[in-house]
């Protein structure tokens, strides 16, 4: 049986920052629900070297799993929504940039 | 062409003879060292005037402990790091007993003489010689 | 205390130059990030989930008033007000910007601190028995040797890139609250016939293939200490194997080659060795230890204790829990809880930190210390000065008086920081604390100790916990798994798993149907979580865990 390709976004951490960031059509943004959604295997290879040869900028880039149910692309992953959110002992990270805005 | 770097910085390798990998001739001037040979069993004849020990990688810290060891066990000929080694690993190598270390040019590239150089200070602030000679101030 | 020479000032300042210079290199791409990655670590600098961690070394444990005011002050400029304690006497802080790092490490060295070696694949942080010094049980203080072990590590030209980390640790008392016999070297201090000297216990270690060290020299003289640990590495570095990153550790080069026959290759590399050495470390020892002579005791009543300790019963209860016997008349050792009920583990506001700091600077002859165990210890108090001790502490959420209890709980950073973690710990510790808080059990339940790791790495020592609670991803959903009966002092011993694993939700009820079992089947209520288990074995503790199993089977 064929594996199946379930859609993906690039993720990494920013190299100054150290902060959870999603690749785009044009860069990266810190927010998922900008993210470049990547249904196409070839097509993700791909993206994932061009995110990977961007050293001056990001740093240990990989491919997480989406779930596109929703509006917007949610983690698969409970990892992934702990990257999207942050710790839960304290509202820190991107919670605490939501809550502030 | 590698380079060589030692602490006045690059220069062009100056050892013209062949280098005879390690277990291939027993009367070689020069040796090659990969970094998973046995320190203890390299033979150290009377015409050995050069080993050359592999940094596969510059995570691959076996080379020290090869340098150290041959030292340890007599070899005062020129003593040779070659391949990843980093500039940061610069003075690591000089400590461990190396002489030189010798790059690829693309590394040389990338890490050029000013980083090595930054480093060619390695006989200071050295734990290792502080606690084999030297005399406390306080006590 | 030991304060830093001109040598080590000079040698940090350098080394820090070094790393800034390196942070500018990563930026401007002359290091690859696999390059540079390796010498971060080096300086203690970590990229996890969702930031950089800057961790912090606190050799042997062991801090003055002035060190823990700038950790404070550290928390507050660079990162967000608070710190993380961890079980191996480092702090924590989890979000550093990487320009930031060069500079908190220059704050650092202005009160003789580094994050050297506190990562990486060469000799981390050495560390000690935190009582060392104070603890009534010694036979010798284990901190001059760690500082010459510190010295001798630091920047060692052949031991920056080994297989993987390398773990030391010292104790100098009996009762091994080093942890060890779970380190890749552990060193107890020993007499034979009147001399000085160690026993050498090699390949402990916890993680994935958890083993118990063994005795590789049974007396190391004094002076061999250095050439000794020299040979060991130095054969380590060539043993080990570099194919895979799992059995990459000295356990398993000791395991896979058998003791005697490492041994031999030690003592071989030994005896080339031990000529480089000519005694100037044994003077520099010397010199150390005149640093860590102890302060001078004062003989005073303790009558305000005894008073204190009759008339109130927080006070009371605090004091038989967090205060640990003392070498000097008068004197205890007070160990501060960073475990509230609910709080995370070892974590300390900046504003505790201080208060601590300023305890110990009016209290306790400005020393503190940090534990294996996440707390943090005032090593030296005269027993008058405990009640103002313990309401300064108290109004600062510091009072809690449950050391050794069940919410007394080690916990790893799990999935809430940690880019390696398979499930979270953090909360799972702050719910069981807070359950046994409503259950009023605790004291009841007398010593156990619960700890709890986010992956099989088992930072958070599970495999030692009398109960140890293991986080894993199963098919994308935490689940938890119990180990019963581990121990982490002189009678280490590994723990045994009890079955498969529960939930996030069901992990605490299960928790709690284990020690109400407990509570059911000890003889008498002197007898510890521990003793009871030993004399039982599994199988009650199995049943309690798995009622429907029992069921099932009826
Ligand atoms: C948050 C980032 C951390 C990372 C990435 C990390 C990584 C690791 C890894 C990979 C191991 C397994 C090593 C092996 O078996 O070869 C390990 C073991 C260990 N770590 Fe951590 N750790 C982290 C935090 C901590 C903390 C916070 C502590 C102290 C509370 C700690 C203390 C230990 C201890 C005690 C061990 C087991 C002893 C041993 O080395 O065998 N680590 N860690
Ligand atoms: S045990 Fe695992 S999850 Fe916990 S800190 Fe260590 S590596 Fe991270």
């Amino acid at each position: 049986m064929a594996r199946v390709f379930t859609p993906k976004v690039v993720t990494a951490n920013a190299l100054l920052e150290g902060d959870v960031i999603y690749q785009t059509a044009t860069g990266w943004t810190g927010d998922l629900a900008e993210a470049e959604v990547l249904t196409d295997e070839a097509d993700a290879d791909l993206r994932l070297i061009e995110a990977a040869q961007q050293t001056g900028h990001v740093v240990g880039a990989y491919l997480m799993d989406v779930d596109l149910s929703t509006e917007s692309p949610q983690p698969a992953h409970f990892r992934e929504a702990f990257r999207a959110r942050g710790p839960s002992n304290y509202i820190h990270g991107k919670q605490e940039v939501a809550r502030n805005v | 062409m590698s380079i060589l770097v030692t602490d006045t910085g690059f220069a062009p390798d100056n050892w013209a003879e062949p280098i005879v990998t390690l277990g291939v001739a027993n009367d070689a001037t020069a040796l090659d060292v990969p970094s998973d040979a046995d320190p203890a069993t390299i033979p150290l004849c009377d015409g050995l005037q050069l080993i050359r020990v592999d940094f596969p990688s510059s995570a691959d810290g076996r080379g020290f402990t090869i340098a150290r060891q041959l030292r340890l066990r007599g070899f005062t000929g020129r003593l040779r790091a070659r391949g990843h080694v980093l500039a940061d690993q610069y003075a690591m190598a000089r400590r461990s007993g190396f002489d030189e270390v010798e790059i690829s040019k693309e590394l040389a590239a990338r890490q050029p003489e000013d980083q090595w150089r930054f480093r060619a200070n390695w006989r200071e602030n050295d734990y290792q010689t502080r606690l084999r000679t030297h005399k406390p101030a306080k006590a | 205390m030991y304060s830093y020479t001109d040598f080590d000032a000079a040698f940090l300042k350098e080394r820090n130059a070094q790393f800034r210079a390196q942070v500018e290199r990563r930026i401007d791409g002359s290091l690859t990030e696999d390059e540079f990655k390796p010498l971060r670590l080096m300086n203690g600098l970590y990229l996890q989930l969702h930031a950089y961690m800057l961790r912090v070394a606190i050799p042997y444990g062991t801090l003055n008033s002035r060190q823990m005011h700038k950790l404070a002050d550290i928390a507050d400029k660079w990162d967000k007000g608070y710190g993380h304690f961890t079980t191996r006497q480092n702090i924590q802080y989890n979000w550093p910007k990487l320009r930031d790092v060069p500079d908190m490490l220059d704050a650092l060295a202005e009160v003789d601190m580094h994050a050297i070696q506190t990562s990486g694949n060469t000799i981390r942080n050495v560390t000690a028995d935190h009582f060392a010094g104070a603890a009534a049980d010694e036979i010798a203080d284990p901190r001059p040797v760690a500082e010459l072990i510190r010295q001798w590590s630091t920047d060692h030209p052949e031991f920056q890139f080994l297989p993987r980390k390398f773990k030391v640790a010292v104790t100098g008392s009996p009762n091994d609250r080093a942890v060890t016999r779970a380190h890749d070297i552990g060193l107890r201090m020993v007499t034979r016939d009147g001399e000085a000297g160690f026993e050498v216990i090699v390949g402990g270690g916890l993680g994935r293939t958890p083993m118990i060290g063994k005795v590789i020299r049974e007396f190391l003289p004094r002076a061999d200490l250095l050439p000794y640990l020299e040979a060991i590495v130095s054969v380590y570095n060539l043993l080990g194997r570099r194919d895979n990153k799992y059995k990459a550790r000295i356990k398993i080069t000791v395991h896979e080659n058998g003791l005697d026959d490492f041994r031999a290759r030690v003592e071989e590399r030994f005896a080339l060795i031990r000529p480089q050495f000519t005694g100037v470390d044994q003077q520099m020892l010397s010199a150390i230890e005149a640093e860590f002579a102890p302060p001078v005791f004062r003989d005073a009543p303790v009558t305000a204790f005894e008073d204190a300790r009759r008339h109130y019963p927080a006070f009371r209860s605090w004091a038989d829990t967090n205060l640990t016997e003392h070498r000097a008349a008068g004197y205890a050792i007070v160990t501060v809880s960073l475990k509230a009920h609910g709080a995370t583990p070892g974590d300390a506001t900046s504003a505790q930190m201080r208060l601590m700091a300023d305890l110990a600077k009016r209290y306790g002859h400005d020393e503190l210390r940090i534990s294996h165990e996440q707390n943090v210890i005032l090593p030296h108090v005269h027993k008058s000065d405990l009640p103002s001790v313990y309401s300064a502490l108290a109004a600062a959420g510091l009072g809690t008086a449950n050391v050794g209890l069940i919410s007394d709980i080690i916990a790893c950073p799990g999935m809430d920081y940690c880019a390696l973690a398979t499930a979270r710990s953090i909360p799972i510790a702050q719910e069981i604390a807070t359950r046994f808080e409503e259950l009023k059990l605790e004291h009841d339940i007398g010593p156990l100790k619960i700890k709890i790791s986010g992956c099989i790495n088992a930072c958070g020592h599970h495999h030692v916990g009398h109960i140890g609670i293991l986080g894993l991803d199963r098919a994308g959903v935490e689940n938890y798994q119990i180990t019963l009966g581990g121990d982490s002092t002189e009678d280490a011993a590994i723990g045994t798993r009890a079955g498969p694993g529960f939930s996030a939700e069901d992990i605490i009820p299960a928790i709690e149907r284990l020690v109400r079992a407990y509570l059911e089947l000890r003889s008498e209520p002197a007898e510890t979580f521990l003793q009871t288990y030993r004399r039982l074995g599994l199988e009650p503790f199995k049943a309690a865990l798995y009622p429907e199993a029992r069921a099932n089977a009826a």
